[in-house]
């Protein structure tokens, strides 16, 4: 099912959480909304689900109006962060709590309540632990039992909030490719939070950027990676070598140093640089915009990160570099950088 | 729990303190080199205190708790029995006594079941909700803690007496508050309201509402939310608090004696019978009555052990 988000505004006191949001998800889906805490990504995913209300604004699912209904009408599989399992209940109750809740006119019969737990046990892949407890399951087995449960109610949406965060790296990283899997395999309509851009950028089909309750950029992972729209998400995103520069008429300059790079249309003024550290390329000497001394390597995997003090500022503006290992990189070295790519941003993007 | 009293008198005893981090701390740090070779006496007299303070404290802790304790406790029973078993039950089977023991179960069911309903709604009012006002409810619900019963009685006395606010209202429509029934519930509710919501506010406000939520967003009616999951994750909190309810309104005293009116055989609760048998120099009487209710007292302390223990288990099966 589709969802369409309008001008959506919700204020906590004086804060804005959300700030006029817009947003069109496709059916079929899997879309994360991806932003530092703070940015109003949970809240929004709280709207859809009925959970909070807008001060303003349209939900639509299904081209239907949302918040005409409460959310337990709406029929929207939610999984919470800390999975809030029902505690006293067996796993296999807890799946089938939304099935046993639903008016006596459409309930289904015991038999089937049943079949239909034990198919989404399996699909989980969890079918043996049907009547353990919460308590007894690690957190990776009850955010799949919470999704289970979530997927019971044959939800028109699923709607997932960090659902990974409590779980340590490993489970994590198994989890993100299972859940991908499992989409590709029921193609419910999902929207997920999270704060980790590898998350985001690994499962998603798009990834919606937010900050300040506000939509920074909404694209493919690889058009946010690419060609972050704001400085924002090029510093959210990736990890981004800043440097702060002036735009004029004739050029950027850094440090009062000219540099022989496009302003990329930046209007005049103060600006920052934004270049991804392996984009940052080892020149010929003399031959790139930026020469600085080499501090100090570290070595490890497929290539080695190097600190380097710009020369000018009296050396106090340090970067650091990722360089492919063929040529070995020594502290003390000159070395000239050329940047492959960079985005130029006023300073008051 | 040497460190919590913070009383350190003599650089020795501060001595006595520094090296514990020291030992308990599993480094392989040079200390550790050393440590095998100071005497194992000493070693542990660093750990805790030294065997005579040990002993005063224990001593004085149990002697402390006999006197104030114990001792009523068995004197109770003593003289309970002091003519035999047979005057015992003869006490028990006085009309008088009966009548006092049928009216404080009366009194503790009308009041447990109504502290009940008000203190998980209170309860649930204060700890899944936002609203004005919210910190001066929290603190009026142990107004009758900090109250004198005296006093908590003489309310009800100043709002329903013959000279109170609807004392002729009530008179000239001829129902009875002051002296009767529904005097001394009135009076046990309100000194007993506490327990449950008490219990309850600080188990709801750390299961927070994330469990209704989830109940909500599966189609789950507040109801159905009410009853399949938030009963059923408050029961073992909220029979605590209807225990020390129910304890509590048993024993209940000087509220219950300003607003009963004393009369024999009508109004006199077991606590109230109690007083007057032994101001009649009935001991036996008093006593078999009296005993009766320290067996409520132990009954309950059990039961409360119990019921902790469950409370505990489930806060561990929370955390995760």
């Amino acid at each position: 099912m589709a969802i369409e988000v309008r001008n959506i505004v919700k204020k906590f006191g004086s804060f804005a959480a959300l700030d006029n949001v817009d947003l069109k998800v496709a059916d079929g889906e899997l879309l994360a909304l991806l932003g530092p805490s703070g940015s109003g990504k949970t809240t929004l995913l709280r709207i859809i689900a009925g959970l909070d209300w807008p001060d303003s604004g349209e939900v639509a699912i299904d081209g239907e109006n949302a918040l005409s209904r409460g959310a337990s009408e709406r029929q929207v599989g939610f999984v919470f962060q800390h999975y809030a399992l029902f505690r006293h209940m067996t796993v296999f109750e807890n799946v089938a709590f939304g099935l046993r809740v639903q008016p006596r006119a459409i309930r289904k019969d015991e038999a089937t309540i049943r079949a239909r737990v034990k198919g989404l046990l399996d699909l989980v892949q969890l079918d043996w632990l049907a009547n353990r407890y919460p308590s007894q399951l690690s957190g990776g087995q009850r955010q799949r039992i919470a999704l289970a449960r979530a997927l019971a109610i044959e939800p028109r949406i699923l709607l997932l909030d960090e659902p990974f965060g409590a779980l340590d790296a490993k489970v994590r990283k198994e989890l993100r490719q299972w859940l991908r899997s499992l989409h590709n395999e029921i193609h419910v309509t999902s929207i997920f939070v999270t704060h980790d851009q590898e998350e985001a950028l690994e499962v998603a089909n798009r990834v919606v950027v937010m900050d300040k309750g506000r939509i920074e950029q909404i694209g493919t992972p690889g058009e946010v990676y690419d060609n972050p729209a704001t400085a924002f998400v090029h510093g959210f995103i990736g990890e981004s070598i800043v440097l702060p520069v002036d735009v004029s008429g004739d050029g950027v300059r850094l440090d009062g140093r000219p540099l022989d790079i496009a302003a990329q249309g930046a209007a005049p003024g103060a600006a920052r640089l934004f270049v991804r550290r392996h984009d940052m390329a080892i020149a010929p000497a003399g031959a790139g915009p930026f020469e600085g001394a080499i501090r100090h390597v570290r070595s490890f995997g497929p290539i080695q990160r190097a600190e380097v003090a710009l020369s000018g500022n009296e050396g106090r503006t340090v970067i650091e570099i990722d360089a492919p290992r063929d040529r070995e990189l020594q502290a003390g070295e000159i070395i000239s950088l050329q940047p492959r790519r960079y985005r130029i941003f006023a300073a008051q993007d | 729990m040497s460190m919590q009293t913070g009383v350190v008198t003599s650089p020795k005893q501060l001595r006595s303190y520094a090296p514990e981090t020291d030992v308990s701390v599993a480094s392989p740090a040079p200390r550790v080199e050393t440590a095998p070779s100071r005497p194992v006496a000493a070693q542990r007299n660093l750990r805790t205190e030294p065997g005579p303070v040990r002993f005063i404290i224990i001593t004085l802790a149990v002697a402390f708790l006999s006197v104030f304790v114990v001792l009523p406790l068995v004197v109770v029973f003593a003289s309970a029995f002091s003519k035999g078993v047979g005057a015992y039950l003869a006490a028990l089977a006085e009309p008088e006594a009966l009548s006092a023991i049928r009216l404080t179960l009366l009194v503790a069911a009308i009041s447990v079941t109504l502290n009940l309903v008000f203190g998980v709604i209170a309860a649930w009012a204060i700890s899944k909700f936002d609203f004005a006002g919210k910190t001066l409810l929290v603190t009026l619900i142990d107004l009758p803690f900090s109250v004198s019963p005296v006093i908590s009685g003489l309310v009800f006395v100043l709002l329903f007496g013959a000279q109170g606010y609807f004392g002729p209202w009530l008179q000239s429509h001829n129902v009875q508050i002051l002296f009767a029934v529904p005097g001394i519930a009135l009076a046990t509710v309100f000194v007993t309201f506490p327990f449950v919501a008490r219990a309850l506010i600080p188990l709801m406000q750390e299961q927070g509402t994330q469990e209704e939520e989830a109940a909500i967003s599966l189609g789950a009616s507040g109801l159905q939310t009410f009853f399949r999951v938030t009963l059923p994750n408050i029961k073992w909190g909220l029979l605590y608090g209807v225990l020390l309810c129910n304890a509590r309104a048993m024993g209940e005293f000087g509220a219950v004696s300003v607003v009963s009116g004393h009369i024999r055989g009508e109004t006199n609760t077991m606590p109230l019978l109690v007083e007057i048998l032994y101001n009649e120099y009935q001991f036996v009487s008093s006593f078999a009555i009296a005993s009766l209710l320290a067996m409520l007292a132990l009954i309950t302390l059990v039961v409360k052990t119990i019921l902790e223990r469950r409370l505990d288990e489930g806060e561990a099966v929370d955390g995760d």
